[in-house]
């Protein structure tokens, strides 16, 4: 691409918004560049293209069904690419904070030599984590012209009316054909869909008959069989083959001194028009920070790992039998698939739910600087004031690990909120007990939405340990939980709620754990 | 049929104001509102905001060339701020930029210095310091003060039921685009294209027919759009008259979460006098309605709390008072059931309190005071056509209530994990805007050359599926299939002077005028037909997109008709008018007939608590309900579950919370939770009970919009017996929503 260059004019090339740029060899001013260059009349257009990919690192995806190769911002978010680049309107604004799903897409990824996909709400998510990926919306599984399997659901149970929530729910739907998880429910998948016209039956009527249609499903050649039976249309079995050119074609986006972001889930929901200007680093992809790895009693999980990753962790299962449950508690199906650990960690909130989850595992922080050197500090001590934490700038948090826990250990998650799925905690809690011989011999409790950080509760399981196991101890450790705790009244409860709900958690644990020793009324004296 | 809109609804091809191609040169708004909840404006200081570039103009008060007002009922609330502010959240001032980026960019550089004055936030204080909107109003019914002392058991109480979010997915919003001559097209997400129209006309000075106001559909209103979508617009159009170009101001959820009104709470003390046979012989309350800083619709709204004070019971001597209470929080306004709810709430609770204190489950006092043919009303309405009864032992023998109950209580006795309860909630509803003045539609039919129709009408879609009842109208009456028709949109040069899309009516008073002008379409085109066939006009049908003769399918086709009855210059255009007779209401006297007819229907519903965690699930929700002859009953079906799961929103987890200092607390939906799909009642079951109808109902379908929600206030009374079951020292509270943080306290009360 080296036209011949003939006359110097000057060309203004006005952007939607300022964007990211690699150097500054242009005179840049605001969102305009102003770019002196030779050029003919006829090569307007390409050497526009041209310089713009000198200029700016380019993300590349496949959306829907067509390459995308853009120089907009890493940092903008996906819903705004879509909508305002793209003009696909499919796509709702409803909340722009993750909480309501109009906005929901698929993310496709290559995973070996097929196609993994998940939802995410695209309003919090960057553009940038778009990078190599497949991006699905409504308007990507539309068939020409009549209604997809899904959307035939819908329809024939009457789970439309406003319709403004509708593709959402559509696309987490085929999401869920596409996904694939055992175990899971269409109710799950749309978990994180907000309908305000239906009441849900009549969706969850279509999901009924979805599931049922995808009883029958072949396994082995699950696209092709999706594609035939309606739910996607074609051009989804080139995916896998044509994300593969585009991994090849793409290199590492660089970074300096850059926000770091990694999935959005937190970030995007205060930050979105702040970030969207910003250089942002992208942390979502690195794989240094993925992974969960069991070695000699150990389990090792990436800062970067999800919700949903820890849940589908068949190790993880294996060690905690309720694990599902326990993650259903926390957000929704598209949050999970972004929220990584490393995020609720260093979002400090008091009631993180996986600050609480880990805490009472007695784990510890692997922190790395960026000349490569690591630090290693007990979890408990990561989180120090109110949203005050022990990383300084130059570090970022790698992983996360914890003793596998033994026979004689157990281990609970309790979390209360206002609307059980989909919220925010009242009060969460979790505890981590070993018990021998009817004697607690380790002992380690957490709870949130208690106190200015996400609280380990030290005096309370140091008073467990070497006590007997009975409902005086649990009472007697109660009241000491009672003394550590200092809950303040806000949207979410009262404090006096809040320290009711404390001590119901703390004895749901024992409940739970040790249903034929500990019963609800011996505690409450009933 | 099927609602007309899914096929683009789950295509995501339905357009909504958000979804519009935009004209090249379109701006941005965005509004700047008050940080505090009452005061003086001293001083604002835009310039920093001005200066910054991409920003075109701000706009103040002092732009407008009309009116700086916007109040419906009463003229109490300016679009702009002047020099005062009297709620979190008044607009002051509006921003249109290049961007929205940039608007908020600016809207951050905008100071403002306010000297704060007292801020009220609660009905009772605003009672206390004599904070009206209007005059009390009372409705009086026999002699509820003497009547008490021949009573067994007289008890008082009070209640509280907060507000609500309307939380419609497409939030508020507004396209306008320059005409030529100074005229503005609005392409609007409200109820009330009227409203728009005629407001902005006003504020913008101009007449009203410089204004044009288009909706094509509504990503939800739930009343949230009937007056409150006005003010994005007319603020829109004030810029596009000064700027002469296209403005798009879409509010983003927290600027609308906090601007916006919301459902009224109130507070109420009542006094419930009953006979030893549990006759309730005497009534009397004074409701206090949070009404906001504006009047909005809240005379209105009280005065529906009025008239369903005493839900579906017939008590001899009843006086109620509504108080509009003046606060410093947003104006509230209309939200799905316009104060019914709130009314019934109180009734329900009364009857609960005296069921506690009398040992006695609260349905036996709700049973024996059903109302029954010929009941008077409160406000003079005499009852005909009463289904309470049967709504209510239909439920009982359908759902078989008896096992349900003992059912529930032998789980209690088994069961201290977990506690279970189980409620009846029966509804009345009234249908027509109580104001009897605004009854009234228009449709205008056209019949194209081709033979396909378009059908205009003032209603509003929003999900209630009334285009698609229109249709089934134009479609029966003109004997044409489906496909022929087409439902426009609702513009104000088409239908003109329209009441919003409310009151549950809009299907019936369109409905209505639809019919009307498809029958006299069918009048001219019948003589045509009668010619062509040498026959008779009273021979002459139409069905199937053909002419039929005795009731026998002819040769001749709909096309072949229209074509000939163009040739013949017979008006294949026609606009009908419709204003609902019979009803009527004195506001002097508090007495009339202000409702065309009522809807009936009881629900039951059991939940189950967990007795340690406080939190609880909803096991079912058994309705029947009275449709009339439902004309649609997958549409009607879809109101009944969507009506429910909002009653129940509101009963149980949507906690509206604001400051001391007026600011919204409940400001995002990470603080402000609606039912999610794991919160619907496990079980929902609607059996529809087959009834007359009414000769008012469109087709005697019978209204839906608005009666299912009150069904939801059952959820309260299960879950609150779930608690006594638990525990036996819970004196009974009446503060809805019932949270999880309100059961735990209750199961935990010493």
């Amino acid at each position: 691409m080296s036209p011949k260059i003939e006359i110097s004019i000057l060309s203004e090339i006005k952007l939607e918004k300022p964007i990211t740029y690699r150097s500054k060899p242009y005179l840049i001013n605001s969102n305009r560049i102003t770019l002196f260059v030779y050029y003919s009349k006829k090569q307007i257009s390409s050497l526009h293209s041209f310089f713009l990919s000198c200029l700016f690192y380019m993300i590349d995806f496949i959306l829907n069904n067509q390459i995308i190769k853009t120089s907009a911002g890493a940092g903008i978010t996906l819903l705004d690419f879509i909508r305002d680049f793209q003009q696909l309107k499919g796509t709702k604004i409803g909340c722009r904070e993750g909480d309501c799903g109009a906005c929901t897409v698929l993310v496709g990824e290559l995973v070996d030599n097929s196609v993994a996909y998940q939802s995410i709400t695209c309003c919090i998510s960057p553009l940038g984590n778009a990078n190599g990926k497949h991006i699905v919306t409504v308007e990507g599984i539309n068939l020409p012209k009549e209604l997809n399997t899904v959307q035939k659901a819908m329809v024939d149970n009457f789970a439309t009316q406003c319709g403004f929530c509708t593709p959402g729910f559509v696309v987490s739907m085929t999401g869920f054909a596409l996904e694939n998880k055992i175990n899971t429910t269409c109710n799950d998948a749309i978990s994180g869909n907000i309908c305000r016209c239906t009441g849900y039956k009549s969706i969850e009527k279509a999901g009924f008959e979805i599931e049922e249609k995808l009883q029958q499903r072949d396994n082995n050649h699950q696209i092709d069989w999706l594609i035939k039976e309606g739910f996607i249309p074609n051009y989804f079995e080139t995916i896998a083959e044509r994300l593969k050119q585009l991994k090849t074609q793409h290199s590492e986006i660089e970074s300096s001194n850059r926000v770091k972001v990694a999935n959005g889930t937190d970030l995007y929901v205060r930050h979105a028009d702040k970030l969207a200007d910003e250089n942002v680093e992208l942390l979502a992809d690195k794989k240094e920070l993925k992974g969960i790895l069991f070695s000699e009693g150990v389990c090792t999980l990436g800062a970067n790992t999800t919700v949903t990753e820890i849940a589908n962790s068949t190790e993880l299962q294996a060690l905690f039998l309720k694990l599902k449950k326990f993650m259903k508690l926390i957000s929704s199906e598209p949050i999970r698939n972004m929220g990584t650990l490393g995020g609720n960690f260093v979002n400090a909130s008091p009631i993180g739910d996986m600050s609480i989850f880990f805490l009472a595992l007695n784990s510890t922080l692997t922190i790395q600087k960026e000349d490569g050197t690591e630090r290693h500090i007990p979890f408990q001590e990561f989180h120090q004031k109110y949203k005050v934490f022990d990383l300084q700038e130059d570090e970022i948090l790698k992983s996360l690990s914890f003793k596998v826990l033994d026979a004689n250990e157990s281990f609970n998650f309790e979390k209360v909120s206002k609307r059980t799925h989909l919220d925010i905690a009242s009060v969460n809690s979790a505890g981590r007990l070993s018990v021998k011989n009817n004697i607690v011999t380790d002992a380690h409790f957490a709870v949130g939405g208690a106190a200015e950080i996400p609280k380990y509760l030290h005096k309370t399981s140091e008073f467990l340990v070497g006590k007997a196991l009975n409902a005086e101890t649990v009472k007697k450790a109660e009241a000491v939980l009672q003394s550590e705790i200092s809950p303040i009244s806000d949207v979410r409860g009262a404090s006096e709620y809040k320290r009711l709900l404390a001590r119901q958690l703390f004895y749901a644990h024992f409940i739970e754990l040790f249903p034929s020793e500990i019963e609800l009324n011996k505690l409450i004296g009933q | 049929m099927k609602n007309i809109d899914s096929f683009t609804h789950v295509r995501g091809e339905s357009l909504y104001v958000d979804d519009l191609m935009l004209r090249q040169d379109v701006l941005f708004g965005l509004c700047f509102d008050s940080p505090k909840a009452h005061g003086k404006i001293k001083s604002v200081d835009y310039s920093k905001a001005e200066a910054l570039k991409g920003v075109i103009k701000i706009f103040t008060y002092k732009d407008i060339l009309g009116e700086n007002q916007i109040g419906g009922i009463i003229q109490d609330e300016p679009l702009w701020a002047e020099d005062e502010v009297h709620f979190w959240g008044q607009p002051i001032a509006f921003i249109v930029a290049e961007t929205e980026a940039i608007a908020k960019k600016a809207r951050a550089l905008i100071t403002i210095d306010i000297e704060e004055l007292p801020v009220i936030t609660t009905a009772k204080e605003a009672k206390e310091k004599g904070s009206f909107i209007n005059a009390p109003r009372s409705f009086k019914l026999g002699d509820s003060a003497k009547t008490f002392a021949d009573c067994e058991y007289v008890f008082e109480g009070e209640t509280f039921s907060n507000g609500q979010e309307h939380l419609y997915l497409e939030t508020q919003g507004c396209y306008a685009v320059p005409q030529e001559n100074g005229s503005i097209k609005l392409t609007s997400s409200t109820q009330g294209p009227t409203a728009v129209q005629k407001t902005a006309a006003r504020v913008l000075g101009v007449p009203m027919h410089k204004i044009e106001v288009d909706v094509i559909r509504l990503g939800g209103g739930f009343g949230g759009k009937e007056d409150q979508a006005t003010p994005w617009a007319v603020m829109a159009a004030v810029a596009v008259q000064y700027l002469n170009r296209p403005v798009k101001f879409m509010l983003n959820r927290h600027d609308d979460l906090r601007m916006t009104g919301k459902r009224h709470p109130y507070s109420s003390f009542y006094k419930i006098g009953l006979t030893k046979d549990l006759k309730i012989k005497a009534f009397e309350v004074e409701f206090l309605q949070n009404s906001g800083a504006a009047a909005d619709l809240s005379p209105a709204i009280a005065e529906r709390t009025l008239f369903h004070a005493c839900n579906s019971y017939f008590i001899p001597n009843v006086s109620t008072t509504v108080y509009s209470c003046k606060t410093n929080l947003p104006p509230n306004t209309a939200f799905r059931g316009f104060g019914g709810p709130q009314g019934m709430f109180v009734i329900e609770s009364a009857i609960s309190a005296v069921a506690d204190k009398i040992g006695i489950d609260r349905r036996q006092i709700q049973e024996e005071n059903l109302l029954a043919e010929n009941d008077e009303f409160s406000y003079g309405q005499i009852a005909t056509q009463v289904e309470a009864k049967n709504t209510w032992f239909s439920a009982k023998e359908k759902f078989q209530f008896e096992k349900l109950e003992d059912e529930v209580f032998a789980f209690n006795q088994e069961n201290k994990r977990f506690t279970k309860g189980i409620s009846l909630m029966p509804i009345t509803f009234g249908i027509s805007f109580t104001n009897t003045q605004m009854n009234h539609a228009r449709a205008l039919i056209h019949i194209y050359l081709d033979g396909s129709v378009g059908v205009s009408t003032g209603a509003v879609e929003m999900g209630q599926g009334v285009n698609t009842k229109m249709l089934q109208v134009a479609q029966s009456v003109l004997g044409v299939s489906a496909n022929r028709v087409k439902i426009e949109t609702t513009n104000t040069t088409r239908v003109a002077n329209t009441s919003p899309s409310a009151a549950s009516s809009t299907a019936d008073l369109n409905g209505k005028a639809v019919e009307m002008a498809c029958k006299s379409l069918i009048d001219r085109l019948r003589k045509v037909a009668a010619k062509m066939l040498s026959s008779e006009e009273k021979n002459i049908s139409f069905q199937e997109d053909f002419v039929y003769l005795d009731a026998e399918k002819t040769a001749l086709s709909w096309e072949e008709l229209i074509t000939q009855a163009m040739a013949q210059r017979v008006a294949l255009s026609e606009n009908a008018h419709y204003a609902t007779p019979i009803i009527h209401f004195d506001k002097t006297k508090e007495k009339g007939h202000p409702f065309a007819y009522h809807v009936y229907g009881t629900a039951i519903t059991t939940v189950t608590v967990d007795c340690l965690r406080g939190t609880y699930e909803i096991d079912a929700v058994k309705m029947v309900h009275d449709f009339g002859k439902s004309m649609n009953y997958a549409v009607d079906m879809g109101q009944i579950e969507g009506g429910l799961a909002q009653g129940i929103g509101w009963m149980t987890m949507e906690e509206i919370a604001y400051g001391k200092d007026g600011r919204l607390l409940s400001n995002a939906l990470s603080t402000y939770k609606i039912p999610d799909i794991f919160s619907a009642p496990k079980t929902v079951e609607t059996i529809p009970l087959e009834t007359e109808g009414s000769e008012w109902a469109i087709k005697k379908s019978k209204a839906t919009g608005e009666p299912p929600l009150m069904y939801g206030i059952g959820t309260y009374f299960a879950i609150q017996k779930a608690v006594k079951a638990f525990n036996p020292n819970y004196k009974l509270k009446f503060h809805a929503p019932f949270t999880p943080e309100k059961v735990l306290m209750g199961l935990y009360e010493k």
